[in-house]
């Protein structure tokens, strides 16, 4: 069987994805759900880039390897890759607040646990 | 039990949704037709050799602005969140024996260190050439700092030099696109300056000003975050 690059990255996201949304559901320590978040922004990540790859495409920089002429055949799509660009700073910027979170959680009760965090239950 | 039929349903129905997507997937053969017009027409009308930047910075560069503020709101989330707890655990914190690591690694931090602060520089200032831009250049400064931090647990950075550099450099990114409204052909337009020889460290225009402006700001911002991180230890 002769699996293309961009399903297998495909569906390595899609798995990632699924694993983190599972990690941060079931997970009560809330490092870990943190964790499972990052899982899920990797993976849809991937799945962006996939989805904007071309069939033998290469990276769209135009240098020696890649002639402006022929560009247009050659390149995968840059508009996916930019996106992902954003996405990612925007993923790593909302991870440190979480974390911030979880230090001032941790300080207030002295347990990461997300049982203990009772106040908003219901 | 109920509970954990739920997340078993949750993550059934989401692989479902997904589910279309990865079994009618098929390699698309061609660009679309937006992309189609940045790579065709992308190079001449910006000088960015790199698509992805002429992208990043210019096509959609009201976004980059928009992830600039996003990144500078979430620095300044976790500055009050963790510079609050600083205040409240005083000078209490001074008192425990300083564990530093050993001189060998102090003294390679000290030869690494403007090395790792060069190669940042070197890929924001590439970011219209090479992989690479203002924000892969920022983390690679700030890992810079990581280091340092792990060879020197009790350095502290100079927050106002900090504070300022970034102020500014954010002030000046903006400026950028202002000119770039009042010279060129709208906001963040890079063409107000010359774009020079195609694939040069000079050319594009503005982009390079701007990679620059992103870099040290994403540099200064990171920086910050992580000595938030850090000093919040030592109690």
């Amino acid at each position: 069987m002769d699996l293309p690059v961009s399903t297998i990255t495909l569906s390595a996201g899609l798995a990632l994805l699924l694993i983190g949304m599972w990690g941060m559901l079931t997970q009560k320590n809330i490092i870990r759900m943190i964790i499972g978040f990052s899982l899920i922004d990797t993976g849809v990540h991937m799945i962006m880039v996939s989805i904007g790859y071309l069939s033998g495409g290469t990276a769209p920089i135009i240098n020696a390897a890649v002639d402006r002429a022929t560009a247009l055949q050659t390149v995968v799509d840059p508009v996916p890759s930019a996106l992902v660009l954003t996405a990612i700073v925007i993923g790593l910027g909302i991870t440190a607040v979480m974390l911030a979170f979880a230090v001032q959680i941790h300080d207030k009760k002295k347990s990461l646990s997300i049982e203990d965090c009772t106040e908003s239950k219901w | 039990m109920i509970k954990r039929l739920f997340i078993f349903l949750v993550l059934f129905l989401f692989a479902a949704m997904f589910y279309d997507l990865a079994d009618n997937y098929q390699e698309s053969t061609e660009l679309s037709s937006l992309a189609t017009r940045y790579v065709d027409k992308g190079p001449d009308e910006l000088g960015a050799a790199n698509l992805v930047t002429s992208v990043v910075v210019t096509y959609r560069g009201l976004d980059t602005l928009g992830e600039v503020t996003v990144l500078f709101l979430s620095a300044a989330v976790v500055g009050l969140l963790l510079g609050l707890m600083e205040k409240q655990a005083g000078n209490q914190s001074q008192k425990q024996d300083k564990t530093e690591s050993s001189e060998l690694v102090q003294t390679t931090v000290q030869y690494l260190l403007p090395i790792i602060f060069l190669l940042g520089a070197y890929i924001f200032l590439n970011g219209h050439l090479t992989p690479g831009g203002g924000f892969q250049g920022g983390a690679v400064i700030a890992s810079g700092i990581v280091l340092l931090f792990l060879a020197l647990p009790y350095a502290r950075l100079r927050h106002a030099l900090l504070s300022v550099l970034e102020s500014l450099s954010g002030f000046a990114y903006v400026l950028v696109g202002i000119f770039g409204l009042v010279l060129a052909g709208g906001f963040l337009d890079n063409r107000f300056l010359p774009l020079g020889t195609y694939g040069e460290l000079l050319s594009a225009g503005a982009i390079p000003l701007i990679y620059i402006f992103i870099g040290l700001k994403v540099g200064t911002e990171l920086s910050v975050v992580l000595e938030h991180f850090k000093s919040d230890q030592q109690d």
